[in-house]
């Protein structure tokens, strides 16, 4: 059969090309950058190891939330609830342990599925509304945000819940999600393994697996996915379940590290998962996006957080700082879904 | 090769069609309320045949379409596939039983590479429980190879969607369906955005898709692209099925009367006339 000359884009753009298929790759430039930057004006203090390790034990609860709510955001949706179910998950566990006497590894097992069903809620609420998610998930950040400190309350008399190494299978659970390795301030906690290792995972499901195909489908073109037969829903419902997930390991991952959980804590922080996730190259708009993305994103925020005062400036220009990334990542994301669609239509 | 380029379309000996058709519709027709949208349609498709179903907006050629492909359900009248009556319940069925509709957004994700969105919904997987996973390089490999068979050449597997330009999106879309065993394809107005070139290249791309046995069901407002494409067309005009014509029994200045409305346009020019 002869060769078809189908006459094709006469404009090749490399640069918006490369931003497609290799999004993380920016902020791995800015991570790389403003380490560089921040070890010159801390005069190489930076880079010693117990600033790294600071560096680490700052960006690991943001990074692992974050890589979900990454995937989340290539599947074309957003997740306003994932702060405040940080809180939930240390509050079930609290109550459960120090108030009911139940075993830790039953609190965690039952906080797990109750985080679960919240997700399993907002991602069914989504799909059968047709409501934006950012809506539905911001009711649920309310309804917990209430319900976290008012159940604590309720249960313990306090919205402080203490003494949680006291319950039963405190000591084999804290091996598992908080050991240390080193000695401090040069300590490295087990938690960045599993904020490593789940960033991997992440990246194998979103690169070599059938779901990650459906994620980027659901995300790209909702409609075409449907019609071809991807279980639009499907993809989505897991992922508000994966979000939630997400949050409960860093939730209870927390209750059993510092022995306490404040009912009200993890509020506000659901912006630092999105702004992570958007500065690794996710388009809030989906369909673009990686796992290893939000993970650097998560990095930049451990660079800047322990860099700023490291530099000598008021720890308050933190925020600045990271707003004003937030606008540049979505800047550059603008402009390279812009390219997209002025190059589809040609 | 004895037949006429120009006239007949097509480009290497064709096929011939089979007698038995891969679909009959019997009697069909769908009603939205109380109004008729499509009433008593008779036809039957063959395969190598390119049918092309023309006709103005809410003549019912849409609505034909569609269910045909199971996205709507007919209120009258049955569908035939090789000759047993079957129920369309969902396009997903109906991809199924082979046949296959490719809209005119063309259901390619545009930051997803080649690849990817040629199997998207369809994604091959290896290995087994939890380490299942997406057979990447039989994916590119496939890809490549139906490509091939339609003479199709996209270039690196990798790029994005986004960066095809519009007849290479739709030939990508008609591989794609190609691939999954089309045995009817459903093409919803392939050239309406396209520019001459693109356009020629895309209608001798559904020439080779015929001419590999499938029955094509082109939809088109442009005559020039229904004659030269076109070995059967029907006509359709307020609900009903008004000719159903090969294309040795046309010109393309016929085929454009028709298409113009026929005679609509003769009724009109009275009722002008005596107005």
């Amino acid at each position: 059969m002869s060769r078809l000359q189908i006459p094709a884009l006469s404009k090749a753009r490399p640069w918006v090309q490369t931003a497609v298929l290799r999004p993380e790759l920016g902020s791995l430039v800015a991570a790389v950058l403003l380490l560089m930057f921040f070890s010159i004006a801390s005069s190489g203090a930076m880079l010693e190891i117990p600033t790294l390790a600071r560096v680490l034990d700052t960006a690991w609860p943001y990074g692992i939330i974050a890589v979900a709510v990454g995937l989340l955001m290539i599947s074309g949706e957003f997740d306003l609830s994932t702060g405040v179910m940080v809180g939930t998950a240390g509050a079930l566990l609290g109550v459960m342990a120090t108030e009911w006497g139940m075993n830790l590894w039953l609190a965690l097992l039952l906080s797990l599925l109750i985080c679960l069903a919240l997700g399993l809620w907002n991602g069914i609420l989504v799909v059968w509304t047709g409501l934006p998610s950012f809506v539905i998930t911001l009711g649920t950040f309310f309804g917990l945000r209430g319900a976290n400190v008012a159940l604590s309350k309720y249960f313990t008399g306090d919205a402080l819940i203490e003494n949680i190494d006291d319950a039963a299978g405190y000591d084999s659970l804290h091996s598992i999600v908080a050991t240390v390795f080193g000695t401090a301030p040069s300590d490295f906690r087990v938690s960045l393994l599993w904020w490593g290792g789940f960033t991997l995972i992440a990246t194998w499901i979103l690169w070599r697996t059938k779901i990650g195909n459906w994620i980027f489908a659901t995300g790209g073109d909702r409609e075409a996915a449907r019609a071809v037969g991807v279980p639009v829903n499907g993809t989505k419902i897991g992922l508000f379940m994966l979000t939630a997930g997400a949050a409960w390991f860093v939730g209870v991952s927390n209750a059993v590290r510092y022995t306490s959980v404040q009912a009200g804590q993890g509020v506000g922080a659901e912006f630092f998962y999105i702004i992570a996730a958007v500065v690794g190259g996710c388009a809030m708009s989906g369909g673009r996006g990686s796992a290893i993305g939000p993970a650097i994103g998560a990095l930049i925020w451990g660079i800047a957080f322990v860099g700023i005062p490291h530099a000598g400036w008021n720890s308050d220009w933190r925020w600045a700082f990271y707003g004003v990334l937030l606008l540049l990542a979505t800047l550059i994301n603008h402009i390279v879904g812009e390219r997209v669609r002025t190059a589809r239509s040609g | 090769m004895t037949t006429d380029q120009t006239t007949q379309g097509t480009e290497e000996a064709p096929s011939e069609p089979v007698d038995m058709p891969v679909l009959e519709v019997r009697g069909l027709g769908k009603r939205f309320g109380s109004v008729q949208a499509l009433q008593d349609v008779d036809v039957s498709l063959r395969a190598g045949e390119v049918t092309c179903v023309v006709g103005d907006n809410g003549a019912g050629k849409s609505v034909f379409i569609k269910m045909l492909c199971g996205l709507i359900r007919p209120s009258e009248g049955e569908i035939l596939l090789d000759g047993l009556a079957t129920e369309f319940s969902s396009p997903r069925r109906a991809r199924a039983l082979g046949i296959v509709a490719v809209y005119q957004d063309l259901a390619l994700a545009p930051m997803m590479s080649l690849w990817r969105n040629f199997f998207m919904g369809g994604e091959p997987v290896k290995g087994w429980w939890i380490f299942q996973r997406f057979d990447v390089a039989y994916a590119k490999e496939a890809m490549q190879r139906e490509l091939e068979k339609l003479g199709v050449d996209l270039g690196d597997p990798d790029r994005a969607a986004h960066t095809l330009s519009g007849g290479e999106r739709q030939g990508l879309a008609i591989a794609r369906a190609m691939y999954y065993g089309a045995r009817v394809l459903i093409l919803d107005e392939p050239t309406s955005a396209l520019g001459v070139r693109q356009s020629g290249a895309v209608l001798r791309l559904i020439r080779r898709a015929a001419q590999r046995g499938t029955a094509v069901v082109l939809v088109t407002p442009k005559p020039q692209h229904a004659f030269w494409v076109g070995d059967r067309f029907l006509v359709f005009q307020r609900g009903r099925l008004v000719e159903d014509r090969r294309s040795e029994t046309l010109t393309l200045e016929s085929l454009s009367y028709l298409m113009a409305g026929g005679g609509e346009v003769d009724e009109l020019e009275s009722a002008i006339a005596t107005a």
